[in-house]
């Protein structure tokens, strides 16, 4: 590892020493110059941190191009010389840095411009994650597309990925070589907990921003709000154990005294309680949206006698219908994308059923079990959870975006209104 | 002519009826929550407390000979097989370190084995009925007794449930959490200012503002998939390690930081701006000197959230590997470790029900760290909030 | 403590050109009785024992400075009031010979006969027939879609709006102009015919040309409802309403014929207002 590296602590050390270097010299030098009585531009600091800038600015813009070089392409730089250029260069950086303390020098304007580019370059890094997730998935995923087809993988009902997992499963044979990977089940099956997630999810928590926004009076607002974000913070894995331990086994029972036969990794279990858990997430924002209706549009509906709850249902919730579509899109594009709580309380087993009752898979777990087995890096298995990750990406982009356009119509509309 | 008052009421009977049944609905939906909630915390103190309490033998360890050779030499017959089997192991290991051993007594209070433990909590074990006669005639003589979990909190996991403990995970934690800050705090909080103060309004802004509120809603096992793929495979970062997971994190964490902290920022109200800008402040002085500064309160209360939220996260550190069985303590930062939902997940797959209580324990830990951080961010925020 | 009612020079009788007195049937066509009104915001009084009577089918206009209480007596006609939680009403309000804040009075039912237009325009988010349409079918005054139909255009045409709108019915209310929004809010507010429509201060929000057209349909509208304005504007007082009551400080200063009060004034301050000396 480059941190633990001998060269490296020298080159930091030294690096240091010399940045500390040009900041007391450029302070004295420039406090000499203006005790000399020469009016200058900037201020003693401001060329001091001036002359720590162009020291180590470059130095170590170099030798991180020079690692990145090396890491991209492969180019074998030896370090040692690399890092010798990087220190002769903040040498070099630091005679600059002496020569431009001199009255006529805009040392403050210089470091905020280098400022600037640093805030733009910190800018940047959201979009390099998104392109980080974006190659890192749609590279692995080609892969994958490569040894399987597409058209198979979108349209294919089977889900088999091969010997290791009917191993892991306690049924491998050992000679089934023709891996199947027809994502159609695991599809069918992250829908189904989704369908469910939100039966759940978008009438209480539609309801309940409800109640705060028109009914509640401030006291109980005041207890209910904070409520509601505890249900939020509370960590997919809690949820995940408080389905399969309670929820999972009381749906069996239940289903038991009806007569019906549940499986213990049904989808009814998670379903409900990722709904549980995105309740939050609608009603906080449907809050806002019913909060952000104006009064008198409520007031002219009142004013025409219409009841309160005429006016909520057919005033107050159709103005606020963007955003309340908009906190579901949301919603659902997390139930979509959530993995420890049907990693824990979903089936392992793909599926195609309508049965919510029976044992069905979902995407996220299957790019988890694909991601925790023995398994090369470059084995069908492995690069299938690409595959599935890229689909998941793509879903789950689109909504967001379609969630963001309308939260935004909704913001433009009632700006307008305003006025 | 119209109708009177009168008439207008009793037609408006059955409207009102409905509009209280949405009002009584929507009390429902709310009281429903609240249920939920109850429920789930009953729930979990019911499972989880009990972790907490361990049963404990009071026993008398006799080092002799043929302790020296095997552990249970040492103990009665009639306690040896009550005993903790780490216990046992650690005798002989006791005598080669510290020969003076050999041939004292010691009456102490030992590790008792998980079915001793699981059948004093009440649970269903497998012990026979002379062992269960025997257990309950120690406990009436108080020589067995459930005493304060203490290597709960100060050991690491373990396969064997009275041993496990959750202060490897803490570690790995703190470790991980280390990383996440150090990344996620200053590129969130520089970005933020960018956007806020610095950039012009073009179309490169406007994307950067898309993608971090996008980024903000992807699923967050996506993330893994790009710590595995970027950091682990092109990267070189070690797998399993507090620095590859806490790189991930802090992407994850970054858009909360982002967003929070331009909140921050824009309530900060221009007259402050202009004000500074009409003594001759540059950009920079003004958003260091006065914007900052009254931004704080806010960015804090907003990276603790993002904190939070990030130590609750299980999924992308499953994909870099963090979920791993970790009985030492970590000591540095390119060692494998695991983190406190991942020992959660460990021990909530573990096949024996011993393993139940220690996770809902760990649950209990996890929550109280998440609850404590959130409430401290509130506490923030009531302090500081200032209305402008 | 009781104050005293103020007094009220009352129309001409045309039968026999001479005012009408208090004992009279046609004054007793009173379509608001207001006594001893206290109105607390908290612990802040903002109306002080008003008592006045206003008459049916007449344009009566409230006017003085702002913060006088003018808007908030309107709004104790329809209780709308009561939406403002810290708000405390003691005193009688009678409509139609009923104490509207009795306790049975069941303000919804009060609503529906007695009608508001509000300062801003406020459409809702629904097309321009909805916008109309919705509250007459809500009330059951309307059974078949024929007679919506007739209603909504009787209505848009009462407003004066049917000929800029009836080619594009289903366009969102909120796509017309301020003052079209108006006279679509007003359209909306006589569709449901109540006796009774208040207005608070209907044209500040509108340019002059839409404010002389609302003020015209006023005029026109009075015929059919009895109409209540607030108004800052005493142009607007004197041009369009029957009846002025001056108030300040919350409570009512002057209350008469507008002709009689715009030209000779019984209090100072009233007359001090209406020439401008504050306001």
């Amino acid at each position: 590892m480059m941190l633990t590296n001998h060269p490296f602590l020298i080159f930091c050390s030294v690096l240091l020493l010399l940045g500390l270097m040009a900041f007391f010299i450029a302070r004295k030098k420039a406090t000499q110059v203006r005790a000399s009585g020469t009016a200058m531009f900037s201020q003693p600091d401001q060329y001091a941190w001036f002359a720590v800038v162009a020291t180590a600015g470059p130095a170590i813009l170099l030798s991180a191009l020079g690692a990145f070089v090396m890491l991209l392409i492969g180019a074998d730089i030896p370090t040692f010389p690399l890092l010798l250029a990087s220190l002769v260069l903040a040498a070099i950086g630091l005679a600059v840095g002496m020569v431009l303390v001199r009255a006529n020098f805009h040392a403050r304007q210089a470091i905020e411009r280098v400022i600037r580019w640093v805030l733009a370059g910190a800018a940047t890094i959201s979009i390099l994650t998104t392109l980080g997730i974006l190659i890192s998935i749609v590279g692995e995923a080609l892969n994958f597309f490569q040894m399987h087809s597409f058209w198979d993988f979108i349209t294919g009902t089977t889900w088999a990925p091969g010997n290791s997992f009917l191993m892991a499963a306690g049924r491998g044979d050992g000679a089934s070589g023709g891996a199947e990977f027809g994502s159609v089940p695991l599809f069918a099956g992250t829908f189904m907990i989704t369908a469910i997630a939100m039966a759940v999810a978008v009438p209480v928590g539609l309801l309940s921003a409800i109640y705060m926004g028109e009914y509640a009076p401030s006291r109980v607002r005041a207890v209910a709000k904070p409520m509601l974000e505890i249900l939020a913070g509370i960590p997919t894995v809690v949820y995940g154990f408080f389905a399969a331990i309670t929820v999972a086994p009381f749906i069996v029972r239940v289903a038991e005294t009806v007569g019906l036969d549940a499986s213990f990794n049904n989808a009814l279990a998670p379903g409900i309680v990722m709904g549980i858990m995105i309740i939050p997430f609608i009603s906080s924002l449907s809050d806002d949206v019913i909060n952000a209706v104006p009064d008198s549009m409520r007031q002219g509906s009142l004013a025409l006698g219409m009841t309160k709850g005429e006016t909520i249902r057919d005033v107050v919730i159709p103005a606020a219908l963007p955003g309340i579509i908009s906190a579901s899109l949301l919603g659902m594009s997390r139930a979509l994308g959530e993995t420890m709580i049907v990693v824990m309380a979903a089936g392992m087993r793909p599926n195609l059923t309508i049965n919510p009752l029976e044992e069905m898979t979902t995407v996220t777990v299957r790019i988890v079990a694909a991601m925790t087995g023995d398994l090369e890096f470059e084995s069908a298995e492995t690069l299938s959870a690409f595959a599935l990750g890229l689909v998941l990406f793509v879903v789950t982009l689109s909504l967001n975006l379609v969630s963001v356009i309308m939260i935004r119509r909704f913001r433009e509309k009632y700006r307008v209104n305003n006025l | 002519m119209n109708d009177s008052f009168d008439q207008i009421s009793q037609q408006l009977k059955g409207r009102h009826r409905k509009s209280m049944r949405l009002k009584y609905y929507s009390m429902g939906a709310l009281a429903l929550a609240a249920a939920f909630l109850l429920i789930f915390f009953a729930d979990m103190l019911n499972k989880g407390l009990p972790a907490f309490k361990q049963a404990m033998i009071n026993v008398e360890i006799n080092y002799s000979e043929d302790a020296a050779k095997s552990g249970r030499a040492a103990v009665n017959r009639d306690f040896s097989t009550l005993i903790s089997r780490s216990v046992v192991r650690t005798i002989p290991l006791e005598m080669r370190n510290d020969p003076t051993l050999l041939g004292t007594t010691v009456q102490r209070w030992v590790l008792a084995s998980g079915e001793v433990d699981q059948y004093l909590k009440g649970n269903r074990v497998r012990l026979d009925d002379e062992e269960m006669e025997r257990i309950d005639r120690l406990v009436e003589t108080g020589k067995i007794e459930q005493q304060f979990n203490v290597g709960f909190f100060s050991r690491g996991d373990s396969k064997m449930a009275e041993l496990a403990g959750i202060m490897s995970a803490v570690v790995g934690t703190v470790m991980t959490m280390i990383v996440t800050l150090a990344i996620a705090f200053p590129i969130g909080v520089m970005t933020a200012i960018y956007l806020e103060e610095f950039a012009p309004d073009n179309r490169l802004t406007q994307l950067i503002e898309i993608n971090i509120n996008n980024l903000a809603a992807i699923p967050s096992i996506l993330f893994g998939l790009l710590g595995l793929a970027i950091f682990i495979n092109f990267f070189g970062v070690p797998r399993s390690t507090p620095l590859v997971g806490g790189m991930t994190l802090a992407l994850m964490t970054l858009p909360v930081i982002i967003i929070s902290t331009r909140t921050a920022l824009r309530s900060v109200p221009e007259s402050i701006r202009h004000a500074a800008f009409g003594v001759g402040c540059s950009r920079w002085q003004v958003v260091k000197d006065h914007v900052l500064p009254l931004a704080m309160p806010g960015i804090m209360t907003g990276s603790i959230i993002g904190l939070a939220q990030a130590m609750g996260e299980t999924a992308p550190l499953i994909i870099v590997g963090m979920v791993a069985f970790i009985p030492d303590v970590t000591a540095s930062f390119t060692e494998a470790a695991t983190v406190m939902p991942a020992q959660v997940f460990t021990w909530a797959n573990e096949p024996d029900h011993a393993f139940v209580e220690k996770t809902a324990g760990g649950i209990l830990v996890l929550l109280a760290v998440l609850i404590s951080l959130n409430a401290s961010a509130v506490l923030l925020r009531k302090k500081f909030e200032r209305r402008w | 403590m009781s104050a005293q009612m103020p007094d009220v020079t009352y129309k001409t009788n045309p039968d026999i050109g001479q005012p009408y007195t208090r004992n009279d049937k046609a004054c007793h066509d009173l379509s608001i009785r207001v006594r001893d009104l206290n109105l607390w915001y908290g612990k802040t009084q903002a109306l002080k024992d008003l008592n006045i009577d206003l008459f049916q089918k007449n344009v009566t206009a409230l006017i003085g400075p702002s913060g006088c209480g003018k808007s908030t007596f309107l709004r104790c006609l329809n209780r709308m009031n009561d939406l403002i939680p810290s708000v405390h009403t003691e005193g009688l309000v009678e409509i139609d010979g009923r104490d509207v804040n009795a306790a049975k009075m069941d303000e919804v039912a009060l609503r529906r006969r007695v009608g508001m237009v509000f300062q801003k325009p406020n459409p809702f988010p629904k097309s321009i027939y909805e916008n109309v349409a919705y509250a007459p079918r809500m009330h059951d005054l309307v059974s078949r879609k024929a007679e919506q139909d007739e209603l909504v255009e009787k209505a848009l045409r009462d407003a004066g709006l049917w000929n800029e709108v009836k080619d594009k019915l289903q366009e969102p209310g909120t796509s017309l102009s301020g003052g079209q929004q108006q006279r679509l809010c007003i359209a909306r507010a006589i569709a449901v015919q109540p006796d009774v429509i208040l207005m608070d201060e209907p044209t500040s929000a509108l340019d002059p040309i839409s404010t002389a057209t609302i003020e015209d349909l006023m005029d026109k509208l009075k015929e059919q409802f009895t109409i209540i304005t607030v108004t800052h504007n005493m142009q607007q007082a004197a041009r369009i309403a029957d009846y002025t009551a001056f108030f300040h400080l919350g409570e009512i200063i002057e209350y008469n014929d507008t002709k009689v009060m715009f030209s000779t004034p019984a209090q100072k301050k009233t007359e001090d207002y209406i020439s401008g000396r504050y306001g």
